[in-house]
């Protein structure tokens, strides 16, 4: 990946706590808000973000540096956030705003871009490519963009380099590109770069006395007016639950009649060809 | 009083829960044809520490005690039972080393059993019986500087998965007329006997261990000559009970999830039969097997780690779990109908793995024994 004996500074990886795909059949709508309810439905770290996780704690291992996860979430997200230290990762950042509510994807890419500055002297910072629960995939790019940085997507392999800097490689439509890359650079990942290491009991162990630290729009001081619901350009224009149900048609007359139509509709619908 | 699991506990579940869907299943098929374990999950499951769950950390262990092992072991066997039971025989021989063995028997087995590099092994059982330890035939005479063994162990879990096996063999005559040994199984004389062919638990590797003039030093005793009876009594009734214990208790978790299920997908008169009265009597009844089986498993193992004694609690966790779950399975095949005895669901396997947990381990006549003692005690004149 890097030369060897290079040193790294921090790697920060951008987690988000979402809805467990188990308890899904759980979730509902709320025609008021035209948000998610989540109430009553466990989270878990976003997929994905576990797949940035493992390539951070890899990198840590090969080129030590430190591993901070960054999260935008309510309080109750902590016992989350620290699954992620009990994978490996150093120590937690866990931004958190009643004023941030409600945020979409360029808000809270604002957000994170003012906890990535907190956490300063980044070389790395690494996402998932997408959330299950969202899925815009857009964090990535708008997060390099404020941070002023460059930005890979659809990352799938971090490579050995002779020279100081990342070789990666990139998915595409049809193919893969290969990127050299400098420091700091935002790298939002697919599964197919590594297996995520499953949680030793060890590092639950640990996790315990590592800290996460929260912190409130006082300390981003991130406009107000920018973030949250009122800072947010999409707008929900409209909330519709589709309901699937089986098409149902009485077909009336005699018997000789039904059947005709029967057919006739069984022809139609190209069950059967003329 | 708190019922709830701590933090900790939670996240063990789900740490378990997470590997055991992902690495598990993939090999059951296998298991269930071959009979054979897949010890190339050893090392996988060492990583994350379920082999040295109970071990210290200064042996290679992760110390977390025995209410998480039994999550480890609840959540295995909830994907496959064979799982659990490996490795709470597994486990025992972690438990024996630990409480009785030598400082140098401990850095030279412990780490090893924790790391994943063999599995452990406790060989009580033998063709006369596991229950009748006293009656045990295996002998071993002291010669010298070494203890000449000769004769047959039975029913032994892990028997040909292992690099070493603790036994319990005759020094003498009575309670105090056993010992434990560590015996190596390059040791000339030690052989591997027959490989069972159970009709449960099949991916668990169970065999006949066969001592013919084996010659094992002296600095492999465990404990003291004559302290073999409190040996295996100890490990069996602390760590093996609760382990098959937490092994049904994974088997019942996994009946209410498939019976729930189809109780759900079937439909008959136009509605799923959950709907019907006399299904969710089963139902109910299946989930307060599992409630109580839960309360049972988690206060013995909550007691074990207070050091508080809990032989009661354990035999009364391991004789009522391990018959429920075969009641509860066997509902669950009446909710399933006919389907239930088909190969291609799972609560077949389920009700055949919860009858090899029934026998196992020590019978429930035995742990009542010494739960009718306990109950009678108050009254004792």
């Amino acid at each position: 990946m890097l030369q060897e004996g290079t040193i790294m500074n921090k790697i920060i990886v951008c987690v988000k706590p979402v809805p467990d795909p188990k308890h899904w059949n759980k979730v509902s709508m709320d025609p008021e808000t035209k948000t998610l309810k989540r109430e009553g439905i466990p989270n878990i770290i976003n997929p994905l973000d576990k797949y940035a996780l493992e390539a951070a704690l890899a990198l840590r291992e090969s080129h030590g540096g430190e591993v901070v996860l960054l999260s935008m979430a309510p309080p109750f997200a902590k016992t989350t956030i620290r699954e992620g230290l009990a994978m490996g990762a150093d120590r937690a950042v866990l931004l958190s705003d009643r004023v941030f509510a409600g945020s979409d994807s360029l808000a809270t890419a604002k957000i994170l871009a003012a906890g990535c500055r907190l956490i300063g002297d980044f070389d790395i910072v690494l996402c998932g490519n997408l959330s299950i629960d969202g899925s815009t995939a857009q964090i990535c790019s708008q997060l390099a963009e404020m941070l002023d940085i460059p930005n890979v997507m659809h990352v799938v392999g971090l490579e050995e380099s002779t020279e100081s800097n990342l070789v990666i490689t990139q998915k595409i439509e049809n193919g893969y590109v290969r990127l050299a890359s400098g420091f700091p650079v935002v790298l939002s990942v697919r599964k197919e770069l590594n297996k995520p290491r499953y949680i030793p009991f060890t590092g639950i162990l640990a996790a315990e006395s590592k800290e996460i630290t929260m912190l409130s729009n006082k300390d981003l001081c991130v406009d107000p007016e920018c973030v949250g619901l009122a800072g947010s350009p999409t707008k929900m224009a409209g909330l519709e639950v589709r309901k699937f149900e089986r098409k149902k048609e009485k077909l009336e007359g005699t018997v000789n009649d039904i059947v005709e139509k029967l057919v006739e509709k069984i022809y139609q619908c190209g069950v059967i060809e003329c | 009083m708190e019922f709830a699991f701590t933090e900790r506990e939670e996240m063990l579940r789900k740490a378990v829960r997470e590997f055991a869907e992902a690495e598990i299943p993939p090999k059951m098929e296998a298991m269930e044809e071959t009979g054979e374990f897949p010890m190339d999950l050893l090392k996988p499951m060492a990583q994350v520490g379920i082999t040295g769950i109970i071990t210290l950390p200064e042996f290679g262990g992760v110390g977390m005690g025995y209410v998480a092992r039994t999550i480890v072991l609840e959540e295995l066997g909830r994907v496959c039972a064979a799982f659990p039971m490996a490795l709470q025989v597994h486990h025992m021989a972690c438990a024996a080393l630990n409480d009785f063995g030598t400082e140098d028997q401990k850095k030279t087995y412990l780490p090893a059993l924790a790391a994943g590099e063999t599995m452990g092994v406790v060989a009580v059982t033998e063709p006369s019986g596991g229950s009748d330890l006293v009656g045990t035939k295996t002998t071993a005479q002291l010669k010298g500087d070494k203890y000449i063994l000769n004769g047959r162990k039975c029913f032994i879990t892990n028997s040909h998965l292992s690099d070493f096996w603790i036994v319990i063999a005759k020094t003498g005559e009575g309670a105090k007329g056993l010992s434990a040994f560590i015996v190596d199984k390059d040791t000339p004389g030690a052989k591997l006997g027959r490989k069972e062919n159970k009709f449960g638990l099949r991916g668990a590797n169970t065999g006949e261990l066969v001592f013919d003039n084996c010659e094992v030093s002296k600095e492999n005793l465990i404990g003291q000559e004559g302290q073999g009876l409190t040996v295996a009594l100890k490990t069996i009734s602390e760590t093996g009970r609760t382990g098959m214990a937490a092994t049904a208790l994974g088997i019942l978790q996994a009946v209410y999830e498939e019976a729930g299920k189809f109780a759900n997908e079937r439909v008959l008169y136009g509605k799923p039969i959950s709907t019907l009265q006399a299904i969710q009597f089963f139902m109910a009844e299946i989930y307060t097997q599992l409630d109580l089986c839960r309360l049972l498993n988690y206060r013995a193992n909550w007691m074990k780690d207070q050091n508080m004694r809990c032989d009661t609690e354990t035999g009364m966790a391991k004789y009522y779990t391990c018959n429920a779950a075969v009641e509860a399975a066997k509902k669950a095949i009446e909710i399933h109908g006919s389907y239930g005895i088909m190969k291609e669901y799972a609560i077949q396997r389920l009700f055949r793995d919860a009858m090899v947990t029934v026998p196992a381990g020590g019978t429930a006549e035995v742990a009542k024994i010494g739960i009718g003692r306990a109950a009678l005690a108050p009254f004792k004149k």
